[in-house]
């Protein structure tokens, strides 16, 4: 099977090619303007082509929560929004815990044949902080990257012994960190906003702590360490401070919500908003886009936790945690950061494959000769609003709801096969 | 919904003297003028006259239904709007949630879908969670009145503390240049935020006074309010003293150290009270705690106003049924 997408605009994370004749052979890039017969020719007249987007950071809710999400319908919203690759967390019911739970959650990934599936395994058995799992048995069954993500790991004992224990295995830990003293019940920032809506608040302090716990100990053991979901200013300007330093082994994420929205948007007391860490203010986002342009982020996780309608209509108190977004990833961060001049579209298209690839320390993905075909076909020019009754998740809801967005993936090729289709 | 596109007030836009309209809910000040407050308590002053005569009942609402939906517990606040709805001759539906159906699994967007079907014209809805009167707002075409939502706002109450402060401070001109002090567990108090917002709305100023872990800094940036930690400051020439309850909670939840120090340092007393303006007032949202957060004798003491507080609550609960109702349809 060969294929070419024609007079596209060629673009990676490292490199613009321009417009050309992109060619697939079978499951990889064949090259850029070559010739010869293809079984199928894809007109991108008017669009441009990337590397397929790898998310580590999604929530598809298997097994066990599959009325919020399941592998289908997640991995199908990934591909819709350009994924090629995802990293689904371990907070599952029961906890993926187990090398057979990970080992059935590939296999299953397989037959869907939609974007790749990379589960992560949990730190902790049952998430529950105290004993650590078999991070080696976890790997050999397909594991990628070790996380309690959801939940933060009190003890920093256990957080030691966990970064040891990868560093042997060369596995990532990714952190959520919030010291979960501090952070109580709080339900959104606290601050301003939360004081005046009488909310319970969750302060960056939490975060900015918790940050510090982690980095000191990737810092003693040496383990690769990826802070998820980094939130504020303070937690962020943490992570700058041990990476001047030369901890190369310490990552950062940060996720389309945060980089978006400020905690103003609870004025509405709509629970749609109500994110862990929790969205903080205008001061906090503006300077998360500084740590982009300054290359202190390594890597656009979308946190993409999509529960049901019911649950986000209980109350701001019992209201779980939680934006679905993998769909607008790319269209919302490409409409507010790159078209509004704060950043580039060859630095998000970094964050979204070259960057997380790193963090992982999987192949670059590029547009070269050679490379797997996971490819992403956007159209940058049309404007069109957020609908959320379209999602392939299954969570129809969305705090972008009604907005018009450009940026909307129209192909996604995993592997040389259309995942997606507009 | 951007980043930085809305701006935080607590002081509600509309502080003009014009009326901003018929108004369907009452969630807190924000979209209400100063006109429309004194609109409410001249409405105020036509109910309490009604309830001095003998036969307490006119038809004003008659036809209407006033729905009570009491997610959290308030004998107190709902036995006032009920009383305030049957003046009325209002129809109730009385619905308290602590022991029914939430407790089965039900959602509180299904529980008033089904309320709903019996024809409400206005909920009148408290509940432990900040925003639910706002959430409720989109599940129901009738009104909604918030009678308390977690820390954030319970307006009747506020209504009914200015108002007992206009009819009971000596030769009350305006609230210009008034000065309300509140003592004690600011951050969890619903009663606070909603004085605030309209005490200032109304031209006055609000001292906030309380220690540190139960006084949130960020409230000093709104305008008119300034804050301490000394009670005897917070009272030095206020118009009207107001003691906070203090919840034992507190103590057991790191907030506070032992009542005996909350007692020493911010009991508001005759000691403290003599600093206040020579015709302050002595108010209370109840339910007091006697000793803890106000002396005994205070309370029971000529500056107090706290039962008539608990009086003006039926006549501001009608003036409010009936703005939102008879000005709705």
């Amino acid at each position: 099977m060969r294929s070419v997408i024609k007079n596209v605009h060629l673009l990676d994370g490292t490199t613009d090619y321009g417009t050309g004749d992109l060619y697939i052979k079978d499951s990889l890039i064949e090259g850029i303007n070559l010739s010869g017969e293809v079984d199928e020719t894809i007109d991108g007249s008017g669009l441009t082509l990337c590397p397929a987007f790898i998310d580590l950071h999604a929530h598809l809710r298997e097994p066990g929560q599959e009325v919020k999400e399941d592998l289908a319908s997640g991995l199908a919203a990934a591909a819709a929004g350009g994924f090629g690759s995802v990293v689904s967390m371990a907070n599952t019911k029961p906890t993926v815990d187990e090398a057979g739970i990970v080992a059935d959650l590939v296999a299953k990934a397989r037959k869907i044949g939609q974007a790749r599936l990379f589960p992560a395994a949990s730190l902790s058995h049952g998430l529950k902080g105290e004993t650590l799992t078999d991070f080696g048995a976890l790997k050999q069954a397909g594991a990628v990257m070790i996380t309690d993500d959801g939940i933060p790991v009190q003890d920093s004992h256990l957080m030691r012994r966990a970064c040891e224990y990868a560093r042997e295995l060369d596995l990532v830990i990714q952190t959520h960190s919030e010291d979960p003293g501090l952070r109580q019940s709080g339900v959104m920032n606290e601050g301003l906003v939360s004081q005046r809506l009488g909310l319970p608040g969750n302060p960056i302090s939490a975060e900015a702590i918790m940050i510090f716990r982690d980095c000191e100990v990737a810092a003693m053991t040496g383990a690769r360490v990826h802070i998820a979901h980094v939130s504020s200013k303070r937690g962020m300007q943490v992570i700058e401070w041990f990476k001047a330093q030369g901890h190369t082994n310490i990552t950062a994420e940060v996720t389309p919500h945060h980089l978006t929205l400020d905690d103003s948007v609870f004025e509405s007391f709509d629970t749609i908003y109500k994110v862990a860490p929790p969205l903080r203010t205008a001061e906090d986002v503006a300077y998360l886009r500084k740590a982009i342009t300054k290359g202190v982020v390594d890597s656009i996780g979308t946190d993409h936790a999509p529960h049901t309608q019911a649950e986000k209509d209980l109350d701001m108190l019992q209201a779980p945690f939680g934006i679905p977004n993998i769909e607008l990833t790319f269209p919302l961060l490409y409409s507010e950061l790159v078209e509004k001049g704060a950043i580039t579209l060859t630095r998000l298209i970094e964050l979204l494959t070259v960057g997380p690839a790193k963090v992982m320390k999987w192949d670059i993905p590029t547009l070269e000769a050679g490379k797997a075909a996971d490819l992403v076909l956007l159209d940058l020019a049309t404007e069109k609003p957020v609908t959320p009754k379209s999602f392939k998740s299954k969570a129809k809801f969305s705090p972008w709801t009604g907005q018009n967005l450009k940026g909307w993936p129209v192909r996604t090729l995993v592997a040389g096969k259309p995942v997606y289709s507009a | 919904m951007i980043a930085g596109s809305k701006p935080v007030n607590l002081t509600p836009p509309a502080s003009s003297g014009e009326s901003t309209g018929r108004k369907k809910h009452l969630l807190d000040f924000q979209d209400w003028s100063v006109a429309d407050i004194h609109a409410l308590f001249d409405t105020t002053d036509v109910m309490a006259q009604v309830l001095e005569r003998t036969i307490k009942r006119v038809p004003a609402l008659q036809g209407f239904t006033v729905g009570t939906l009491f997610f959290e517990n308030s004998t107190r606040t709902r036995l006032s709007f009920e009383r305030a709805a049957r003046a009325q001759s209002a129809d109730v539906l009385s619905f308290a949630a602590g022991a029914s159906s939430l407790s089965k699994g039900e959602s509180m967007k299904d529980t008033l879908r089904t309320i709903d079907q019996m024809q409400s014209d206005v909920y009148v809805v408290r509940h432990v969670a900040a925003g639910v009167p706002y959430q409720l707002t989109k599940w129901t075409d009738a009104s909604i009145i918030n009678a308390g939502d977690g820390r954030r706002a319970h307006p009747t109450q506020a209504l009914l503390d200015a108002y007992t402060f206009k009819k009971n401070f000596a030769n009350f001109d305006h609230f210009e240049g008034k000065r309300l002090a509140i003592v004690g567990d600011v951050m969890h108090s619903r009663v606070a935020r909603s004085n605030i917002e309209l005490w200032t709305l109304l031209g006055g100023e609000v001292t906030l006074c309380g220690p540190a872990t139960l006084l949130p800094r960020e409230l000093e940036q709104f305008d008119k309010v300034t804050l301490t930690h000394n009670v005897y400051e917070a009272a030095e020439g206020a118009h009207a003293v107001m003691a906070l309850r203090l919840q034992n909670e507190r103590m057991t939840s790191g907030l506070l150290p032992s009542i005996a120090e909350y007692q020493e340092r911010y009991q508001v007393t005759e000691k403290v009270m003599a600093e206040a303006h020579p015709d302050a007032l002595v108010m209370h949202p109840g339910p007091m705690n006697r000793d803890v957060e106000i002396a005994g004798d205070l309370a029971d003491s000529e500056r107090s106003v706290i039962e008539k507080q608990v009086a003006s609550g039926v006549p501001i609960r009608m003036a409010v049924l009936y703005t939102l109702l008879v000005g709705k349809k």
